[in-house]
């Protein structure tokens, strides 16, 4: 499991770069990045490389945010990779809240992070499917 | 109980004792203020016509502008002679308005104040921790007076640098708490990012007024800061803070029967409200001798009932108050108070009422606009969980109120906070 940041903003000017500033000067790497916004705010998700630290000075500087675990999976960078790694877990009825991606520099793989409700249940059909779960460590020092 | 003789006396005395007093101050204010002998001329009539207290309706209201066409000293009773103490209103919405007390006056409101501060728990072992501002304003030197009465240690603090308030809370040993309701919110969140437990303080109960608030708001501050926290009531106008206050028992306030005469009246009509109906607060002193005022409107909005209190004092009780008619907005037609707003996001129950209403007008329509700060439970990584939050408080207004609104959630700490009484609304119609 992957734990992601989740942080709250409203749509006004500078803020998304504010987060970069703050985690900047607190020396935290952003690994991966994606944002879900409505017309008046958006929830940006990160990964970093240190999570617990992240969120905490993000909360210092008054930024509304949380930690949420998430499953980073390997899929091979090619046509239906991402289904054949999803598949299973729509087969089990497990719901995918959301997911984002992110390409790898050095390898022929893609990751992906993956939001659902029952993370363990989720896991564990994966595990069965022997679709390959990317340990956090391995994600924080990307 | 501070004064047992007076905050218990049996209600047939109690009235025998206001209409002795009405009396006086009616005889005294005919003889020395022109603007009330004019009032009485209006009518036709003369204080000895008013032979009950029911007659007192007969009398026509006391208004804010009176006080301002008056200004400064025009309602006072014997010029500068005797008063030795002026406060004043903040004028914010107009020409300030002066009162004034004699020596005698500052003496009884420092008896309200400790008979206040009493049924907050406070006794002469107590450290009385005053946030309320000092100076013009009624607030800090009103409670002050009342709390050195009980011989309590005073801690003249007044408003600001939230930071050094909880530290000397800390440092000093402090037991009870007066200021604003608001400010003690402000007061708790400061605590909370100085990663100080309130279990740390000695406080036990605070004494909160000023502004309305509502008893959700309580249940936070209570939670927040574990005390027991307290309403008082009162305005500079006809006093001062302790005019009304809570027992222990925390059903409604007394209001001190032996200064003042109470009524309820429809604000629209002017008529008087039978025990028990909700309207605006009219209040009559009758010991006040350097600016007495008779029928005072004071646009809050509560009831009043008569009904035994376990507490034993046999003043009646108002309700804490619900708005003021001049906080009132009116949104296409129907009245809305900040209060109502309050409690729905508190219902909801993951809010913490950092809140703002901004009224705008688009064309010919009032537009509503309530801005929630987020905070930590209310807040979810997914666009669902947060649009189904904004929904929620919309429907529950909508249910309420009958109005639509637009809810928008903000970022923490981006609401302007209170050191002093907060500001709820922004009403930009007004500009145009």
């Amino acid at each position: 499991m992957v734990k992601q940041i989740s942080i709250f903003l409203e749509n006004k000017c500078g803020r998304m770069i504010r987060v970069s500033e703050v985690l900047g000067e607190a020396g935290i790497n952003i690994r991966a990045l994606s944002i879900a916004d409505t017309s008046d705010f958006g929830i940006l998700r990160l990964i970093v490389d240190q999570p617990e630290k992240a969120c905490s000075v993000l909360r210092e500087k008054g930024f509304m945010a949380s930690v949420t675990e998430v499953i980073a999976l390997e899929v091979p960078d090619v046509p239906g990779g991402l289904a054949k790694a999803l598949s299973p877990l729509e087969e089990a009825g497990i719901n995918i809240e959301y997911l984002y991606a992110f390409v790898q520099k050095r390898t022929a793989d893609a990751l992906i992070l993956v939001r659902v409700e029952n993370i363990d249940a989720a896991l564990q059909v994966l595990q069965e499917n022997d679709i390959p779960v990317i340990s956090s460590e391995r994600i924080y020092s990307l | 109980m501070w004064n047992r003789n007076h905050e218990a006396m049996p209600r047939e005395k109690l009235a025998r004792l206001q209409f002795l007093r009405l009396k006086q101050t009616l005889e005294a204010v005919y003889q020395l203020v022109p603007h009330y002998q004019k009032i009485f001329r209006e009518i036709g009539a003369e204080p000895g016509d008013i032979r009950s207290l029911a007659d007192l309706a007969r009398l026509p209201f006391t208004i804010k502008d009176d006080l301002r066409n008056n200004y400064p000293y025009g309602l006072f009773t014997d010029g500068l002679n005797e008063v030795v103490r002026i406060h004043s209103s903040s004028g914010t919405t107009g020409l300030p308005t002066v009162v004034g007390y004699t020596r005698h006056d500052l003496e009884i409101w420092a008896e309200l104040m400790a008979r206040a501060l009493s049924g907050a728990g406070a006794v002469r072992d107590s450290v009385v921790h005053i946030a309320y501002g000092y100076g013009l304003f009624t607030g800090g030197l009103g409670v002050h007076y009342g709390a050195e009465k009980i011989g309590a240690t005073v801690v003249p603090i007044s408003g600001g640098q939230t930071r050094r308030q909880v530290r000397m809370m800390k440092d000093l040993g402090t037991t009870l708490l007066a200021c604003t309701p608001s400010y003690a919110l402000n007061i708790a969140e400061t605590m909370e990012e100085m990663q100080i437990d309130p279990g740390e303080l000695q406080l036990k109960s605070g004494l909160f007024g000023a502004e309305p608030w509502s008893d959700n708001m309580r249940r936070v501050i209570e939670k927040k800061l574990q005390i027991r926290a307290f309403d008082i009531y009162g305005l500079s106008e006809v006093m001062g803070p302790g005019v009304a206050y809570e027992c222990p028992a925390k059903e409604g306030l007394h209001l001190a029967e032996d200064h003042f005469i109470a009524e309820i009246i429809d604000p629209a009509s002017g008529e008087v409200l039978p025990e028990g109906a909700t309207g605006e607060l009219v209040i009559t002193t009758i010991t006040k001798e350097a600016l007495p005022v008779v029928r005072y409107r004071t646009h809050d909005i509560t009831s009043l009932t008569r009904e035994p209190c376990p507490c034993g004092r046999t003043h009646l009780r108002m309700a804490k108050v619900s708005g003021r008619t001049d906080d009132m907005l009116i949104i296409r037609g129907v009245n809305v108070f900040p209060s109502q707003v309050e409690s729905i996001l508190l219902n909801i129950g993951a809010t913490e009422p950092h809140y703002q209403l901004v009224v705008d007008r688009e064309g010919a329509l009032d537009t509503l606009e309530i801005r929630v700060e987020l905070t930590e439970q209310m807040f979810s990584d997914k666009v669902k969980g947060l649009e189904g939050l904004e929904k929620l408080i919309r429907d529950e207004i909508s249910n309420l109120l009958g109005i639509s609104t637009a809810v928008k959630l903000v970022e923490p700490k981006t609401i302007p906070r209170s050191e002093g009484k907060a500001e709820r609304v922004i009403d930009r119609r007004k500009l145009r």
